[in-house]
């Protein structure tokens, strides 16, 4: 089963990559942008087929190692 | 005094921790991550450098390498670890130190020499010296201290802050400010104040014919601490 998480810095930490992105796009001319938050995407394709046993280890896997709570939040998007 | 360096792949300042150790009479020895044990050890270091290619985050795969395991254990007794730079990103992954190491504010990789203040001196590490600001040299591209506001509490309550980046007659400012630390946090110590974690390379500093002597200074004091 693959699972698929995002990873986003907190909203009240500091995205300066996001800032110099979305600043980027508005001088290429992409108008009406509020905010660009960089992220990281994983795809985790793990041998467990019950979808809740393998989003429990994957969500374990985000605690423990994929994600730093301190700055990131992290949320499962998808499992197929 | 015995010590062991940490070398992890992409470490690139263990060397020159080792020929800074040995200099002011540790004996020293090199330890590879892949190890499980450390070697009889009053000061453990984790040094600078770029371990893993800094993937996922910066010290995040080191922090979970085999040998931190007995890093860890040795810490959680009272054992003496210090963290510089990457070493400092490491221990805060590995939940010896509190917060976090994010990008610098600018975007830039720092390269320079900055001053930082001892902001403790009740610790083995900068007790006695004679010194209170220190010239030291800093080479990093995620040196942004970050922690949350309850951490924050805590660690000025327990007096974590070890140094802060100064101008050279110490004062703390935002001119003074490399990279947008929190409070201009250069390093912190844990509650127990064994463990040491700061961006700046005092092992950079032993030699006036390189770049300076704060490091001497820093190095001299340390190990008569220690003895």
């Amino acid at each position: 089963m693959k699972i698929s998480v995002v990873i986003t810095l907190k909203k009240d930490v500091l995205d300066p990559q996001g800032k110099v992105i979305h600043q980027t796009l508005d001088g290429m001319g992409f108008e009406g942008i509020n905010e660009v938050r960089q992220g990281k995407f994983f795809e985790i394709d793990t041998k467990e087929n019950d979808q809740k046993k393998a989003e429990a280890k994957v969500e374990d896997m985000c605690k423990k190692l994929l994600a730093n709570l301190v700055i990131e939040d992290f949320k499962i998007i998808g499992s197929q | 005094m015995h010590s062991s360096v940490i070398t992890f792949p992409g470490s690139n300042c263990d060397r020159d921790m080792d020929v800074a150790l040995k200099k002011f009479g540790f004996k020293n020895k090199m330890v590879w991550h892949d190890d499980v044990e450390l070697p009889k050890s009053d000061l453990v270091v984790l040094p600078g450098g770029f371990s893993y290619g800094d993937y996922l985050r910066c010290g995040s795969m080191a922090s979970k390498s085999k040998i931190m395991k007995s890093v860890l254990n040795f810490a959680q007794g009272g054992g003496k670890v210090m963290g510089i730079c990457n070493g400092f990103q490491i221990l805060v992954e590995s939940g010896l130190l509190p917060g976090v190491l994010l990008r610098n504010k600018y975007l830039e990789f720092i390269c320079k020499n900055v001053f930082v203040k001892a902001n403790n001196k009740d610790n083995s590490y900068f007790k006695d010296d004679k010194k209170d600001v220190y010239e030291f040299h800093i080479a990093h591209n995620e040196g942004n201290y970050f922690c949350s506001n309850e951490q924050i509490r805590e660690i000025n309550d327990n007096s974590q802050i070890a140094l802060f980046y100064s101008d050279e007659n110490g004062i703390v400012n935002e001119q003074s400010n490399p990279n947008g630390s929190l409070q201009n946090i250069a390093g912190i110590f844990n509650k127990q104040k064994n463990v040491l974690g700061m961006m700046p390379h005092p092992e950079r500093m032993i030699d006036p014919a390189l770049s300076g002597e704060d490091g001497s200074i820093f190095f001299e004091n340390l190990i008569n601490n220690l003895k």
